[in-house]
């Protein structure tokens, strides 16, 4: 790796002047597991590294039974899983902390960090996505609230601007009757990179037999995630029935705009979307009905 | 040209400091300046384990921790392990169960496996390969290190 200077600040305000002191030539460091092997590799260079872990409100998480879950951009995932709240409220998060690399990455990659990083492939991102989160971020100018959707630009691209830092990601209270779930493929049962992945939620009315709404996000079939808004916005006031989640499948799937590379073709990734959003959706369900 | 950083940790129970610079990871400075080789590289970027040491009480691939990152930090690395009285019992199981051939892989796994061993004793096999699934290993073919860490629960009950 190259020369780089190290700053830790303690504050919101120290680490936005940090990052402002040096343009893009610095980078703010969560957990590492991306930035360090990038910086290492050549992918990216940097003169400073800016360590937000000391930040408090980037570290810790908050759960609200009103205002929802804030989850400090910096916390590692596997304070997620570890967390009582999340772990009854947002089972869709827990699918993906636990499976974002080893126990050893999970003890220092962040869900921020998987969005900053905003990798096609990046696990996180879509069930965030399917539970309407938000990201906050402060610079120079000011804070701004950004809906995870409109987050990623391009592979490895973001809307953050020189000097801007992720504070935190704000996950709605989950409705009455609501179930969240994300699945991917890869070809082994651990550590690689998703060919394909889903992340649905559902809200259900009291009866449980019919969809209020619902939301879709794709991973690895785009340059950025995907959110399939027709895809969700189909089966709300329809009843829970294959049919309806057949449709679904159908209009996500068409969403798809993958490429062929080593790890799968256009073909087999189409095919992932539909069958990961058929699952995906009747694990939500029955989630949101209390079945699981 | 950033100069170098004063670190001031603890490893292994022992307060430590050491000098350097931001761009070095963990790995280097437990291997290159503080001279503790047991600690492997591998890959040297998170795939392989054979970096694995505790972390403020949770295992990480130390190739991807900067060493001015331990700063106020409790580490434990394998030399941490055994007593003076002898191996560690999860040692002492890999030994026994021949669950090691070049042993490059060896301090990784054994300090993974102690750190699940001390939060869940009762860990089964599923959960074993679970928890090992970041530490990778081309000699052994795995079968004799999770019979290694069955055997070291049994020890450890003992
Ligand atoms: C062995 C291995 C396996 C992996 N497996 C998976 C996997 O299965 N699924 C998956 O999705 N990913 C995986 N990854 C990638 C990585 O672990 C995740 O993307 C992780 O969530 C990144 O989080 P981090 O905290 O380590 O980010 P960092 O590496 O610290 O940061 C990532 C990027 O975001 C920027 N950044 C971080 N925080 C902020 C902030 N608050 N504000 C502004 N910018 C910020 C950094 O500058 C950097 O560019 C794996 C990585 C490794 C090494
Ligand atoms: S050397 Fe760190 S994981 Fe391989
Ligand atoms: S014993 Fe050689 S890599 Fe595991």
């Amino acid at each position: 790796m190259e020369a780089v200077e190290f700053t830790t600040p303690k504050t919101i305000d120290e680490a936005v002047q940090a990052m402002a002191s040096k343009g893009d030539r610095a980078r703010a460091l969560a957990g590492g597991t991306d930035l360090l092997v990038q910086l290492r590799g050549g992918r990216r260079s940097a003169d400073l590294v800016v360590d937000l872990k000391d930040v408090p409100e980037l570290n810790e998480i908050s759960y609200n039974a009103s205002s929802g879950l804030t989850i400090g951009a910096a916390t590692p995932c596997y304070r997620l899983y570890a967390d009582a709240n999340v772990a009854a409220n947002y089972p869709g998060l827990v699918d993906s902390a636990s499976l974002i690399g080893s126990i050893q990455i999970q003890g220092r990659a962040s869900l921020g960090g998987n969005l900053c990083n905003s990798a096609p492939s990046a696990d996180a991102i879509p069930p965030m996505i399917a539970l309407g989160s938000v990201a906050n971020v402060v610079g120079p100018n000011g804070s701004r609230q950004i809906p995870v959707e409109d987050f990623c630009t391009g592979p490895g691209r973001n809307v953050l601007e020189p000097g801007e830092i992720l504070v935190s990601i704000n996950v709605p209270a989950p409705p009455a009757n609501s179930g969240a779930s994300y699945l991917r493929f890869i070809p082994r049962n651990e550590m690689d990179i998703a060919v394909a992945g889903v992340g649905s939620a559902v809200v259900l009315d009291g009866s449980g037999q019919n969809f209020v709404s619902a939301r879709i996000s794709l991973a690895s079939v785009a340059p950025t995630p995907v959110f399939c808004k027709a895809a969700g916005d189909s089966l709300a006031g329809k009843a829970v029935s294959d049919e309806a989640i057949e449709e679904a499948a159908r209009l996500a799937m068409e969403d798809a705009k993958p490429i062929t590379d080593m790890r799968g073709t256009i073909r087999q990734r189409i095919h992932l979307v539909g069958v990961l959003t058929r699952r995906t959706l009747n694990i939500a369900i029955q989630r949101a009905r209390g079945e699981e | 040209m950033p100069g170098l950083v004063h670190v001031s940790t603890t490893i292994n129970g022992n307060p430590t400091d050491f000098l350097c610079e931001p761009r070095q990871s963990l790995l280097e400075v437990l291997r290159d300046v503080l001279g503790m080789t047991g600690t492997k590289e591998g890959c040297n970027d998170g795939n392989c384990g054979a970096c694995t040491v505790m972390f403020d009480g949770r295992i990480v691939t130390s190739c991807l921790v900067l060493g001015v990152e331990a700063q106020g930090k409790e580490i434990t690395t394998i030399e941490g392990v055994a007593s003076p009285e002898g191996l560690h019992p999860v040692q002492q199981a890999f030994l026994e169960n021949a669950a090691l051939q070049c042993g490059i892989c060896t301090p990784g796994f054994i300090v993974a496996t102690k750190a699940l061993l001390d939060r869940e004793p009762d860990a089964d096999e599923g959960r074993i390969r679970h928890w090992l699934a970041g530490n990778l290993c081309r000699c052994t073919g795995y079968d004799k290190i999770v019979r290694a860490v069955l055997d070291a629960e049994e020890k450890m009950k003992a």
